[in-house]
């Protein structure tokens, strides 16, 4: 009998665990005779270390070792190139040589007794450069474009064209031109990043933060040039991570190399500052759109250009312009992406990298456009519904915008929206309404499962996924539970350990259409496995009957509906501000968010992803900044009191998630979308857009902080 | 965190014969109460004393309200003093700048004393990996004047240092003319609390007026006409836990529909609490009419200076006692 579980608001398996504390994060393992790093840090961007003196730092009370790139073992640093891993460049080689390429990079590390030694220590390493001329203000720099051609030989097209977009432009009857810039933003999870590395012989074992154990491995190996077999990465819980725990960062080998050493287990992590400058960001963008129109509000002409701060060691491109390809029907677009190299560290993913920041200028430049026609955003939005992927020129395998612009519109009251700006009040507030597109791709990796069935009617379901909070634990036992048709206390899964079957990374919403397919068929095998032979046509009692264990590993791999279908999930959000006229204060005051996702697997948990997306887009919006001092790429508020990410009070009361039904048969065997991405996208669009409303005044760099509101 | 020892004396006589001082990089030894802003400074490098010596236990922590005033010892916690009975009706200012300021986690351990004493939060004071800072390394020059100023203060600078002070509190407290009683090995002193920062002047690095050995013992707050229609308003970034990008604190003594007195301060725009008695005066005798606010709030903005990021401020702040007079008046 089944128990259709699939679908059902399940609370989390490991909730208990969490809240009393006996879930156990990469620093808290308890590893026998632990030494603890700590990191000695660039204070220039750009240059050599002319001296460095770490005599006193040795001296110091209960130091194990001080290492430099005068006396670190020299490493193999063999070619590795993780999926996350931008695709030209390579990463920095850690104290391999005197040369600096980033405020904050790893120069030293410091192994001692107890943290405190080593944090003391660390401030006794005396350290003098040869600065070079470097660039670390993105206000100064040309962008360029990128190498078009990696070391695989792949290409990637900087450029997209079709049509005549700027003649289109030229002859449009309505038109809107606009620059938008988005700073840098820190990931910010509660967690730090934490690294305890312990070898025996040649292996290593790491319990790390990390959402891929195995690129961890994978790249731990290729840089000490050892089989990756002998790493051993273990990650059962992920403090938050937003996409910070995607790469494999300096620390963890710095960690490694630490404690092959000191011949006894490291600690390494990471203090809040050190995570504005030892792990990856979402980079600045700048961005011009430009829309083309006809005065009934058909969209004749798209251009979209748009550069973002990389490293000068690593090209990392931010996927800006990919829903400006195919979001909205228009017969001429061009995209231009370009990279301003920069002596900074590379940038990297953060939540939904690239539709956040791209459809932030995308649709405040549509909504520019409704307000220049006169036209209503969501009936300009209907106006320009696509009937295929123009861009692929496929079809969708499933579009529900329509559905969401109704759905989220009528739960909104959008229909009682004045149309001119500074037309809605409440007392002194200026109130407004605004809302915004949001997609994200529908993405399918490889992905491996292992069901074992027991005797006892139990099951241990096993991928060597991760839960950075989204809530795999839950969903995954919940699709086990499901297919098994057992219930869901009598299934175990685990994740979070090299020594578990293979998965992608945990990112790019692709963990359920991935790991869920994976899980779904290794327990559908396991099932049909222990029916048979048990001659019983419920699991329960065939295992009873079996008396041994059965088992079931499967390997899924994604098919060629790629190929014949664009995938990809849509929402619509809606926000309501009131700003402050005088003070220029906003709050967020609701936000209505309809998406169509697919099959949602765990309403509950996905509902939470959406109000944490929806609580991340208010602080895109309206606070979080890195600010970047030009003059040395140091961020001066490498701290969470200057940078501000929301607190319970800016999250507004009421936070409306609604998944319309679609029912896709083409984009994985769960029929899922995920929906940790899309959740942010879309967000901080709608609210500036209804603060132009409320206010009149259009602001196109975020924060929208008072200072621009004044 | 460097080494440093912990003193734990028995009394408060033992805790000053110490000599330590709070708020001076230079100073070997210094004061420890709630700790909530030393532990980040130690943690941060920020602080490096020799000696930290704990003033846990050792200070009066009561709350009286009388005729006379207010007097709040300087053990006494944020979240105590923001919540009294007495201060929440005769004194709201107080209460209202101490519960937006931190967190509920915060104030439950911070102190008066400590929060007065709170350093900047200038974000180049508090990275050690800028050299340049007069108020943390003396003489070695000001990496925010060209810099990152958005945080920084537009009065009372000086071309060494523009760091803003922080303290919530320290405002509504010079708004209504209280004062600090100060203990030291040689006796008790009074000082006004607008005499108790100094500003940055060519010695940033200094202060306070506190001397080697002393410390708040305790703040006073007159009784006056003022203080019961008083009220703090906060800009900043976001709703809560953070500190302000502008802040006023008022009172008003109203005579119907006319104000009879004003008291006016601002917050996060000065190098020190922030007292504007041009603007007070030009208050008093007029109505609650906003253009007549705002010509006298205009006042606030002589001699300010911006440096780039920060010009909002002189703009932002004129609106901020405007509202914060209206939303006083306003009340019965």
């Amino acid at each position: 009998m089944t128990t259709a579980l699939i679908g059902q608001p399940v609370s989390r398996v490991d909730g208990r665990q969490k809240v009393t504390g006996r879930a156990t994060y990469a620093a808290e393992f308890e590893v026998p005779g632990l030494a603890h790093g700590a990191i000695v840090r660039s204070t220039i961007a750009h240059g050599r270390i002319a001296s460095i003196n770490s005599v006193a730092a040795e001296r110091a009370a209960g130091v194990v070792a001080v290492l430099t790139h005068r006396n670190a073992p020299r490493l193999a640093y063999r070619p590795h190139k993780g999926a996350p891993d931008p695709d030209v460049g390579e990463r920095l080689h850690m104290l391999q040589d005197d040369q600096v390429n980033h405020q904050g990079q790893p120069i030293a590390l410091v192994i001692a007794e107890t943290l405190e030694q080593a944090n003391h220590a660390a401030t006794l390493v005396r350290v003098s450069y040869t600065s070079e001329t470097g660039t670390t203000d993105i206000e100064r720099i040309e962008p360029v474009l990128p190498t078009q051609k990696n070391d695989q030989g792949q290409v990637r097209p900087p450029e997209t064209r079709r049509g005549d977009p700027e003649g289109a432009l030229a002859a449009a009857e309505v038109k809107v031109d606009y620059t938008y810039v988005i700073p840098r933003e820190n990931h910010n999870p509660v967690e730090m990043h934490a690294t305890i590395a312990a070898w025996d012989g040649d292996r290593l074992t790491l319990w790390d933060k990390t959402q891929w154990v195995h690129n961890v491995a994978d790249e731990i190996a290729a840089v000490f040039g050892i089989p990756a077999e002998n790493v051993r990465v273990v990650s059962p819980f992920v403090g938050g991570a937003f996409g910070s725990g995607l790469r494999t960062w300096p620390h963890v080998t710095l960690a490694a190399l630490g404690a092959r050493v000191a011949r006894r287990p490291v600690k390494v992590m990471l203090s809040r500052r050190e995570m504005y400058y030892g792990v990856g960001y979402r980079p600045h963008t700048v961005q011009r759109v430009a829309l083309g129109a006809s005065r009934d509000g058909r969209l004749a002409a798209l251009l979209h250009d748009g550069y973002q701060e990389t490293s000068t060691y690593e090209e990392f491109s931010e996927a800006l312009l990919n829903a400006s390809r195919f979001l909205h029907s228009c017969p001429n677009v061009y995209t231009r992406h370009r990279i301003a190299r920069m002596n900074v560290h590379t940038p990297t993913y953060m939540r939904a990298p690239g539709e956040a920041s791209g459809i932030f200028a995308l649709e405040s430049a549509i909504d520019e456009l409704a307000v220049a026609l006169g036209v209503d955003p969501v009936e300009l939005r209907l106006r320009n519904e696509p009937e295929q992927d123009e861009f692929k020129r496929l079809p969708f395998s499933s579009r529900s915008t329509r559905e969401c612009y109704r759905v989220a519109a009528e739960r909104f009251g959008w229909s009682r929206r004045t149309a001119a700006s500074r037309s809605m009040r409440d007392g002194r507030w200026l109130i407004g309404w605004g809302m915004a597109t949001a997609t994200y791709p529908m993405n399918y990796a490889p992905a491996s499962a292992m069901a074992r069935l027991l005797p006892d009617g139990t099951a241990e379901v096993r991928s060597a996924s991760s839960d950075m909070g989204p809530g795999t634990w839950t969903s995954m036992t919940q699709v086990a539970s499901d297919i098994l048709g057992l219930p869901i206390e009598r299934v175990k899964f685990t994740l979070g350990d090299t020594r578990l079957p293979r998965a992608p990374v945990h990112g790019g919403s692709m963990t359920m259409a991935s790991v869920g397919s994976a899980v779904q068929a290794a327990c559908r095998k396991a099932r049909e496995d222990a029916l048979t032979r048990g001659g019983a046509n419920d699991v329960t009692e065939a295992m009873r009957r079996l008396g041994q264990p059965v088992e079931a590993s499967v390997d899924v791999q994604p098919g060629d509906a790629s190929q014949r279908f664009s995938m990809h999930a849509f929402g619509a959000v809606f926000a309501e501000v009131a700003v402050d006229p005088d003070l220029g204060e906003t709050r967020v005051r609701r936000i209505v968010g309809a998406y169509g996702a697919g099959r949602i697997v765990n309403p509950k948990t996905a509902r939470s992803q959406c109000i944490g997306g929806m609580i991340g887009g208010i602080g895109m919006a309206l606070m979080e900044h890195s600010v970047v001092d030009g003059r040395n790429g140091r961020v001066p508020n490498a701290n969470f009191a200057e940078y501000a990410v929301p607190v319970h009070a800016d999250a507004p009361s009421l936070m409306d998630v609604i998944f319309v039904e679609e029912d896709d048969p083409h984009v994985n065997p769960l029929g899922v979308k995920g929906v940790g991405e899309i959740a942010i996208v879309g967000v901080a669009p709608a609210i500036a857009n209804a603060i132009f409303h409320a206010t009149g005044k259009r602001i196109r760099e975020l924060p929208i902080t008072p200072d621009k509101l004044l | 965190m460097h080494t440093f020892i912990l003193e734990r004396p028995r009394d408060l006589a033992a805790a000053l014969a110490f000599h330590a001082q709070a708020g001076r990089n230079d100073a070997p030894a210094e004061y420890i109460a709630g700790g909530t802003d030393m532990v980040q400074l130690l943690q941060e490098h920020v602080r490096r004393p020799e000696r930290l010596v704990s003033l846990a236990g050792l200070l009066d922590g009561h709350i009286e309200a009388g005729p006379q005033g207010l007097r709040l010892g300087a053990a006494a916690t944020m979240a105590d003093v923001a919540v009294h009975p007495a201060v929440v009706e005769q004194f709201p200012v107080i209460s209202e700048a101490l519960l937006n300021s931190a967190s509920p986690q915060v104030r439950n351990q911070a102190t008066m004393g400590g929060n007065l004493l709170q350093r900047t939060r200038c974000p180049y004071f508090r990275d050690v990996g800028y050299a340049a800072c007069n108020k943390r390394s003396p003489g070695s020059g000001c990496s925010a004047i060209d810099g990152e100023n958005r945080w920084h203060a537009v009065v009372g600078t000086s071309d060494d240092c523009i760091a803003a002070n922080p303290s919530d509190l320290a405002v509504a407290l010079v708004a209504l003319e209280a004062g600090v009683e100060l203990r030291g090995a040689g006796g008790q002193r009074f000082v006004p609390l607008i005499d108790f920062h100094r500003l940055p002047g060519n010695t940033p690095h200094i202060e306070s007026v506190l001397e080697p050995g002393e410390v708040i013992a305790a703040i006073t707050v007159p009784a006056s006409s003022t203080a019961r229609r008083s009220h703090y308003l906060k800009v900043r970034d976001r709703a809560s836990f953070e500190f302000a990008v502008v802040s006023a604190a008022v009172a008003l003594d109203m005579d119907g529909g006319r104000i009879r007195a004003a008291r006016v301060a601002l917050g996060g725009v000065g190098t020190k609490p922030w007292r504007v008695p041009k603007v007070e005066a030009a208050l008093a005798g007029g109505s609650l009419d906003p253009a007549v606010l705002r010509r006298a709030a205009a006042l606030a903005a002589e001699g300010a200076q911006g440096r780039g990021h920060n010009d909002f401020k002189i703009e932002l702040m004129q609106r901020a006692i405007v509202r914060a007079i209206e939303t006083a008046g306003a009340r019965a």
